[in-house]
């Protein structure tokens, strides 16, 4: 088998080596790719759209529907991992461990046992045993809020430089991950809940496909911006340019959601309840 | 033989880019264990993204964001100036759908291990059998 697949290997390899004799040189500015509708993105895209940015102008507008059904597949990502690993386990039936705090003893209760109230002497604790780790708690509590800010920074500021909503939402979802990977899973599921992370992963596609049936509603296109400038009080391009900014968040909201509740779901097996 | 290297030498994104694929194709095709293939996919889906992106670059071409800004001033926008933006924007599409694909895949090789209570593919295949 091994003997086989290096074979079939090599001779794909081959192909495409051989093809590369007909590929364009590294740079070359008149290369296939460069040469029909891109050239029109690059002259036309700030008198369309007055989005400086290019590739977010093409990304949500020349392109909108490619980037709509982009979202809509991350969405389903998401409820696919939800319908084959998510668990409903009634809470009595695992053995748990919590820690005495001004002790440090570790108790196991079994299934079935009378749990300790909740008080401040004993803390949860995950069954893969973890020390207390002061630094890193304190590191990240410090970090997460500048990464917060510069993701709402990328999602706001990508029609001036390089970001936009898919970037901004991966920060976003990476400080709250961040949070669960320094803390851990229960507490980070407290802020911010399984059906709150479900409702945000499907209020950023609405929010994206809403836009673009406001627009059939307004007498346009779908995805048609320019016909927003009625509901904003501006002229026609600098709605495209609003309405960019409207459908990135709706991104950014989605990326983000899909992001954690990724983590959630493969981190702790479907239970919600022991994470990493 | 002087022209044979410096073909290659000229077009070494292309070449990078095959080996990539190579190593993920192999990975994909040969190694036994499911997150060994998982990663293989990944190592392919990273071999298309750096030929979309290197087919986009031009010589003497910035960063595809239009120059602009009070003390920018005004110039006529050229096409050679700018990188090819197409290619930037299905590999931004097709990164996050990278991720997405990961995620799935990864949740159906925990789903198996939880099942079968291995990765190993010979192992799973006999004990599918059973």
């Amino acid at each position: 088998m091994k003997i086989i697949g290096f074979i079939i290997v090599l001779l794909c390899g081959g192909l495409l080596a051989y093809a590369t004799s007909d590929f364009p040189y590294w740079g070359d500015p008149a290369s296939p790719a460069s040469m029909h509708v891109s050239a029109y993105y690059i002259e036309n895209a700030v008198a369309d759209t007055s989005v400086p940015n290019i590739v977010t102008a093409v990304l949500a507008d020349y392109r909108g529907y490619d980037t709509m059904f982009e979202t809509a597949v991350i969405f389903s990502a998401a409820i696919a991992c939800f319908f084959l690993l998510r668990i409903f386990t009634p809470e009595s039936s695992q053995s748990k461990l919590y820690r005495h705090i001004p002790t440090g003893i570790t108790l196991r209760i079994a299934p079935g046992g009378k749990l300790p109230e909740k008080s401040d002497t004993f803390e949860r604790i995950d069954s893969s045993w973890v020390p207390h780790d002061l630094i890193i708690k304190t590191a990240c509590r410090l970090f997460i809020p500048f990464i917060q800010i510069f993701g709402l920074y990328v999602i706001a500021h990508g029609h001036h430089s390089p970001g936009g909503g898919f970037q901004g939402g991966v920060i976003l979802g990476a400080s709250i991950i961040l949070f669960a990977v320094s803390n851990d899973l229960r507490s980070t599921i407290s802020r911010m809940g399984e059906k709150i992370t479900a409702f945000l992963c499907s209020a950023g596609v609405f929010i994206y496909a809403g836009t673009g049936a406001l627009c059939i509603l307004l007498g346009a296109n779908f995805l048609d911006y320019g016909a927003l400038a009625s509901l904003m009080g501006v002229d026609p391009v600098s709605a495209r340019s609003h309405g960019i900014l409207i459908v990135e968040i709706g991104v950014g909201i989605t990326v983000m959601a899909v992001m954690v509740s990724l983590y959630y779901i493969l981190s702790s097996g479907g239970q919600l309840d022991e994470g990493l | 033989m002087h022209d044979l290297i410096l073909a290659i030498m000229s077009k070494y994104n292309y070449w990078i880019y095959i080996v990539l694929l190579m190593i993920g194709l192999y990975a994909m095709m040969v190694k036994k264990n499911l997150v060994k293939k998982i990663i293989g996919m990944n190592i392919l889906q990273t071999a298309i993204i750096l030929f979309y992106i290197s087919v986009s670059a031009k010589k003497d071409g910035t960063l595809p964001i239009i120059i602009h800004g009070p003390h920018a001033g005004h110039h006529p926008v050229r096409a050679a100036d700018y990188i090819n933006p197409l290619p930037h924007v299905l590999m931004l599409t097709a990164i996050v759908v990278a991720v997405a694909t990961l995620g799935v895949a990864l949740a159906l090789a925990i789903k198996v291990y939880q099942q079968y209570g291995t990765l190993d593919e010979d192992e799973i295949h006999t004990r599918i059998r059973k």
